[in-house]
């Protein structure tokens, strides 16, 4: 393709790419996104590949790789066009029956739609699946449409002329004052209004200024950016550059952490076709903009996603923060005014330029505008991304889109925001979900992780995981975080091994309260609030470890202990075989037995047990049942005994 | 015989600014480690002091100063993977390859390293192997992967 000149150039590329189109053509579109690449997507387009050979209809039935659609739960997905006829959890085995059946016979394979838990329904359109009924998707839902790796589908569905509009319809000022009205927060964790960013670095002096995108995405539970940026990377670089066409900045970075290679490999693809078409580089769209961006690949440390670190980071140099007594937003990378946005943020630029600021302030709340991504997972039947309007509610996302929570478990707690955040306990489900409300509660919206635990998770146990993730991740430079975690952890590890004193408490509120206001960065700083909000709402579970020394989610390796239910013991040598540490006494027809002394509590009896006998118990805070002797264990089976 | 492997990567950054960590990057991914050499020589070539290059090396997770086995698994313990069942994961592989995380079976076969988030949060508990990555694990499926490597 040749480099365009002007916006007429790109509209007659869209004309002449919309033309080429044949809307009636057979095509399979399959998610290539690390998400059902690890549920094997891989071998279900291979066979793809040989079954359309197979069957007769070679060159007549296109192949597309397109990105994460974000029910991760049931994938592999893939969508048959034109019907639009979407199959959820396909294996390479049920190929040969798609082609013969859909693609010949333009029939259903009925066992593969979407099936409804509750009512047994099957949908046969996306709008009938309760996961996607109650979202708005405005970013997500072009990743369905979209071969990331080619630039031509996102110029078919409108792309780059948010650019073009920039770029020929409105002066800097004008998008300034745009995203300023949309009142678009940035969506990487502390809400900051993004307008007041990107002020800062165009007002303050020195040249060059940078813009820079930030998937480093280091909070665990997280994933809507590795999504974005696999599945529509040309939405995040058009708004970038439109963002360092207001801000004045020729130069720009993305930041992307290498645990996410596809991302990688998809973004320097996008960059590189943007380029050739002129969209990027030297006199974009022949406007006289000029605006060149590097990637960047961060080496795994959590702090590196604060925005000095990532800066220093951008360097070369060790990602360190520092004190923000002056802002990066005006001396950032090499000490230049740098705009830091977040994947999500910079992806909701087009949107507003071409929709408009009041369309993109009629949505959400009072004080955050749009929609937001988030990542749900944990002990909920639908795990994946679900875009919704802030303001919705936490029930409404954790059960009517997520399908409520697994094996018919109750709920108990919903941590947002990663290890900045906290957990939201059942009282406050009804909360709308904005960046202020879960502040309040004690939480933080982060960068929308959202990770749901039933009974079955320990409050205490949780927080101890935190606590210990960020003491691993601390980069030691200040000491509130680098040693109050450090203690923290320690106490905490105390109280999870049945040793804790009921100072604890006091002692782990104290250490909050000084990491929270002494520390150097926002990592310190909010490092506490798993803590607190743990404290807050669980304290009894705090206080059945201290002085119960009992774990009642039954989850604290050192204050359970598990045993074999006689009663319901079937002698079937599952555990037997299967026990590490060799601690099960038993044999065939003799119930079995756990040696206590030998036990490790590895768990491994428990999960091994077929759920028909459940026979392994797990208690807490009282002795296990003395074992039935050794000669009640001969287990006599009706059966046997006949034939005897 | 590393030289001109190292070289070839330097090569490719030798005039850009700030390309340390990117630099150190493709040589864990040539080697898989970041041996000694390749420091020196960057050391030479770039005119940074050794201790600032061996500094970032050991900061960054991503980037390790031990030669690794030929297999690498790494077993996410983010939040998501570990309620539901990360531990009890990362338990059976140190078991199964009789290591714990950060080290190297003796035979030089495997080595075993946990990792914060793999990204695939829907799915846990994850594990990558090699590039890899397996989701919705259980001890069943974690034995017939792990006897799949060679």
């Amino acid at each position: 393709m040749k480099s365009l000149k002007s916006p007429s150039d790109l509209e007659k590329l869209r004309k002449d790419i919309l033309a080429k189109k044949d809307p009636k053509r057979l095509a399979i579109a399959a998610c290539v996104s690390t998400g059902c690449q690890a549920l094997g997507a891989q071998k279900v387009l291979e066979a793809f590949d040989e079954e359309i050979k197979k069957q007769g209809l070679e060159g007549k039935v296109e192949i597309k790789e397109t990105g994460c659609l974000g029910f991760c739960e049931k994938g592999p997905r893939i969508v048959i066009y034109p019907e639009e006829i979407y199959y959820f959890q396909v294996k390479a085995s049920d190929v040969p029956e798609i082609v013969s059946k859909t693609l010949i016979s333009n029939e259903i394979v009925e066992r593969l739609l979407y099936t409804d838990p509750v009512t047994g329904k099957k949908a046969r359109y996306l709008s009938e699946v309760p996961f996607y009924k109650y979202q708005n998707r405005l970013l997500l839902e072009s990743n369905r449409k979209l071969d990331p790796k080619k630039i031509e589908n996102y110029l078919a569905i409108g792309g780059y002329a948010a650019l073009a509009k920039a770029l020929f319809q409105m002066t800097p000022e004008d998008v300034m004052k745009e995203v300023k009205d949309s009142n678009l927060r940035g969506r990487g964790g502390g809400g900051f209004p993004t307008y007041r960013k990107w002020e800062s670095t165009r007002n303050a002096l020195g040249e060059p200024k940078y813009v820079i995108v930030n998937c480093d995405e280091g909070d665990p539970g997280a994933f809507m950016n590795r999504a974005l940026m696999e599945g529509n990377p040309h939405s995040i670089l058009e708004g970038l550059i439109i963002g360092a066409y207001a801000i004045g900045s020729h130069e720009g970075f993305i930041y992307v952490r290498q645990e996410y290679p596809l991302a990688v490999e998809n973004m320097e693809t996008a960059i590189k076709q943007a380029e050739e078409l002129g969209l990027l580089g030297e006199d974009i769209l022949g406007s006289g903009f000029d605006f060149k961006v590097k990637i960047h690949r961060g080496a795994g440390a959590f702090v590196s996603g604060e925005s000095s670190a990532l800066m220093t980071a951008i360097e070369g140099k060790v990602g360190e923060p520092r004190p923000k007594y002056v802002h990066t937003s005006e001396k950032g990378v090499w000490d230049k005014p740098s705009t830091l946005n977040n994947v999500e943020t910079w992806a909701n630029i087009p949107l507003i330029i071409n929709n408009g600021a009041e369309w993109f302030a009629s949505i959400g709340t009072a004080a955050s505008k749009g929609t937001k991504i988030f990542a749900l997972a944990g002990k909920v039947n639908n795990t994946g991304l679900v875009e919704v309007p802030f303001g919705v509610s936490l029930r409404d996302i954790i059960y009517k889109i997520g399908g409520g929570i697994r094996n018919g478990k109750k709920f108990k707690g919903v941590q947002t925001g990663g290890p900045s955040g906290g957990v939201i306990p059942k009282q406050h489900l009804d909360s709308p979900v904005d960046f202020d409300e879960l502040t309040k509660l004690g939480s933080m919206m982060g960068s929308g992780g959202m990770i749901v635990m039933d009974e079955d998770t320990c409050m205490v146990e949780l927080a101890r995981y935190f606590v210990n993730f960020l003491c691993d991740e601390s980069c030691g430079k200040c000491t509130p975080c680098r040693e109050g975690l450090k203690q923290a952890n320690k106490i905490l590890n105390g109280i999870v091994s049945g040793k804790g004193t009921e100072e604890d408490i006091k002692k782990l509120e104290k250490i909050a309260e000084v990491t929270s206001v002494a520390s150097l960065c926002a990592l310190g700083k909010t490092s506490a609030n798993p803590l607190l909000t743990t404290l807050r709402y669980f304290s009894d579970e705090y206080e059945a470890h201290i002085k119960e020394k009992r774990c009642p989610a039954l989850a604290c390796k050192e204050l359970i202990s598990y045993y074999i239910d006689p009663e319901k013991c079937k002698a079937c040598m599952i555990c037997h075989r299967n026990c590490p540490a060799d601690a099960i006494i038993g044999e065939k027809m003799k119930i079995h037995v756990i040696d206590q002394s030998k036990c490790t509590k590895c768990g491994t009896c428990y999960d091994m047990c077929p759920p028909r006998f459940r026979a392994v118990k797990k208690v807490s805070g009282e002795p296990v049942p003395p074992p039935i002797p050794e000669e009640e264990r001969l287990i006599k089976r009706a059966k046997k005994e006949k034939r005897d | 015989m590393y030289e001109d492997r190292i070289d070839k990567i330097i090569d490719k950054y030798e005039t850009e600014k700030g390309i340390l960590i990117q630099l150190l990057l493709d040589i864990q991914h040539e080697f898989s480690w970041v041996p000694k050499e390749a420091i020196k020589r960057i050391s030479e070539r770039l005119k940074i002091p050794c201790s600032q290059i061996f500094r970032v090396a050991s900061f960054y997770t991503a980037l390790s100063l031990k030669p690794i086995g030929r297999h690498l698994v790494r077993v996410c313990v983010g939040t998501a993977c570990y309620v539901r069942g990360a531990p009890r994961i990362l338990d059976s592989v140190e078991n199964k390859l009789g290591i714990k995380s950060g080290e190297t079976t003796s035979d030089g076969k495997f080595s075993l390293e946990t990792v914060n988030c793999l990204g695939c949060c829907a799915l846990g508990p994850v594990i990558e192997i090699d590039r890899k990555y397996f989701g919705k694990l259980n001890s069943a499926k974690l034995e017939k992967i792990l006897s799949s490597c060679n």
